[in-house]
């Protein structure tokens, strides 16, 4: 399945949809095209096909279906879940909330939205590994803490913390717990009950579904306030007309990516260490997040001297699709967020690339990478006043660089 | 919200022109920082008031990469006082444009040009040709 136009290893940005997916999809815009709240037949089969696939989501992971919410993807779920957690405690006087400093902007964002309308907000440190120490959590929760949101997944370094454990000291201590599951779900096991998790945040995209449809795990009892008012779609909570086909494809998507998940990982696990092993081998580049607890499909570099985004336009003149946190590829000054939540001096943030790959990436793909990767990071530098001075002695004279 | 560069920022960030360094340059300038993830290093030969020769190397992204190259290229054969006129809008005008949001890394042609001439000024007294 792998798109023979690319290499494509940017698959946390997003993915292909299945064949599956998409023919779960098909018949929804032509056959059960109704309106899910209409009463006749097609309505009923539209509300079927919404209802079967809320079910079948839920089952992936030990959820009753009554606890998803679909929505249109990660974001909005994510800011459904903070907005209206952190409502929920103000009415009880709590104005405190937790989270951690290398969130989606999903996250960060509502929550920077949050502190002007007077909420507190912590951010614990992810440290050089990229990963929450559970203790910190501890001694940062206080009395009036409404909600504590940490990532299941990063999605540059793609750290996965322990969240089973962070859902445990929330649980004990009466906090609710939300989780941005959008780059775990799909890729990793997720036990909504044996991780304490209250609410979670899903995107279809991120496990070869279609873009724009998502959902919100809600635990039963939590009463959480609306996201859109208007008819009684999903219980009344988010309203408007489901879009039926991208939820079928959801389900879909989410129950084969699932199946065979050890053999898929054991897969991309051995591709990960293949690449890891051969890209360490260029000087001075570094591994960025814990080498370890990551997920299978992510790794993440910084190469001194170069900066991102043309390490990106000159794999992308080979044909290679990834990713990067530098500044000018995002269109503000300051490099990404999550390399300088890890402690990387800024100058060396500039020059990250993430590669994120999966089961659908042959090894032709990952010769590609190491055939063209160095060539291009060696350019880039022969062209670099920074690595230049660095590295000046060693140009000279030829010598092995450290 | 791709960023899409012109056709001719394309041609001189894969192909750029006048990279590298002048070991007897008369006039040398360094501009950027690397916390703000551009840096140009431009350096020129000059001769009779004359700029004959010009490279650069740069520590930036596709833009920066891009303007420090059309930078030299127009620079290449002028006289200093017409090069000192080189403004960032008309490099990037001879590009074809900019995204919005790169129009800053762009500045930074200019000055490392500004920054060369001062440098080489200042090293024959401030007199506009030798
Ligand atoms: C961790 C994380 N959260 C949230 C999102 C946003 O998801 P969506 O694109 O479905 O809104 C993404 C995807 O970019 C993500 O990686
Ligand atoms: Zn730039």
């Amino acid at each position: 399945m792998s798109t023979e136009k690319y290499v494509y290893m940017d698959q946390a940005a997003t993915t292909r949809i299945s064949d599956r997916a998409l023919r779960a999809m098909m018949p929804c815009f032509t056959e059960d095209f109704g309106n899910p709240s209409s009463l006749h037949g097609a309505g009923r089969d539209a509300e079927a096909a919404v209802e079967q696939a809320r079910a079948r989501i839920a089952a992936c992971f030990h959820a009753e279906p009554s606890e998803i919410f679909f929505t249109s993807g990660g974001s909005e779920a994510d800011n459904w879940a903070i907005r209206q957690a952190a409502a929920l405690g103000a009415k009880k006087g709590k104005r405190h909330l937790i989270s951690s400093a290398f969130e989606h902007h999903a996250v960060l964002h509502t929550l920077e939205a949050l502190e002007k309308d007077g909420f507190e907000v912590t951010l614990l440190p992810v440290h050089e590994n990229g990963l929450v120490r559970p203790e910190e959590l501890e001694a940062a929760l206080r009395e009036d803490t409404a909600l504590v949101t940490v990532m299941y997944v990063n999605n540059e370094v793609g750290t996965v913390q322990p969240v089973e454990e962070l859902g445990r000291i929330c649980r004990e201590k009466g906090v609710l717990f939300h989780t941005d599951t959008v780059q775990a779900a799909g890729h990793l096991p997720i036990d909504v009950k044996a991780q304490n998790i209250d609410m979670m945040s899903l995107s279809a995209h991120k496990f070869h579904g279609p873009k724009g449809v998502g959902a919100l795990y809600v635990r039963k009892g939590i009463a959480l306030g609306n996201l859109i008012y208007g008819g009684g779609q999903e219980r009344g909570r988010r309203a408007g007309t489901e879009n039926v086909p991208a939820i079928a494809g959801m389900a879909a998507a989410l129950e084969e990516s699932l199946e065979d998940r050890e053999a898929k990982n054991a897969r991309t696990r051995a591709m990960q260490r293949r690449l890891m092993d051969a890209i360490l081998q260029i000087p001075c580049t570094r591994l960025n997040g814990d080498r370890d607890r990551r997920v299978p499909g992510n790794l993440n570099f910084c190469f001194e001297g170069i900066e991102g985004e043309s390490l990106l336009l000159y794999l992308d003149l080979e044909g290679i699709c990834a990713s990067s946190g530098s500044a000018c590829t995002s269109g503000s000054l300051e490099p990404s967020h999550v390399l300088l939540a890890l402690g990387l001096p800024a100058e060396v943030a500039h020059g990250s690339l993430r590669l994120s790959f999966d089961e659908t990436n042959s090894e032709a793909d990952a010769d590609r990478v190491l055939e063209k990767l160095p060539g291009v990071v060696e350019r880039l530098r022969s062209m670099s006043p920074v690595w230049k001075e660095q590295h000046a002695d060693q140009q000279s004279f030829g010598e092995k660089r450290e | 919200m791709a960023m899409t560069y012109s056709e001719k920022v394309r041609d001189h960030f894969a192909h750029p022109r006048n990279v590298g360094t002048i070991e007897d340059a008369d006039g040398v300038g360094e501009v950027g920082n690397a916390v703000c993830g551009d840096i140009m290093k431009m350096y020129l030969k000059i001769d009779d008031g004359i700029i004959t020769d010009a490279k650069f190397n740069t520590f930036g992204c596709g833009a920066a990469i891009a303007t420090s190259s059309m930078a030299t290229e127009m620079i290449r054969g002028k006289r200093i006082e017409e090069a000192e006129k080189l403004t960032n809008k008309a490099v990037v005008e001879a590009l074809d444009g900019l995204p919005p949001v790169k129009l800053h890394c762009s500045v930074l042609a200019e000055e490392a040009v500004r920054a060369a001439l001062e440098d080489y000024r200042s090293r024959n007294g401030n007199r506009s040709g030798t």
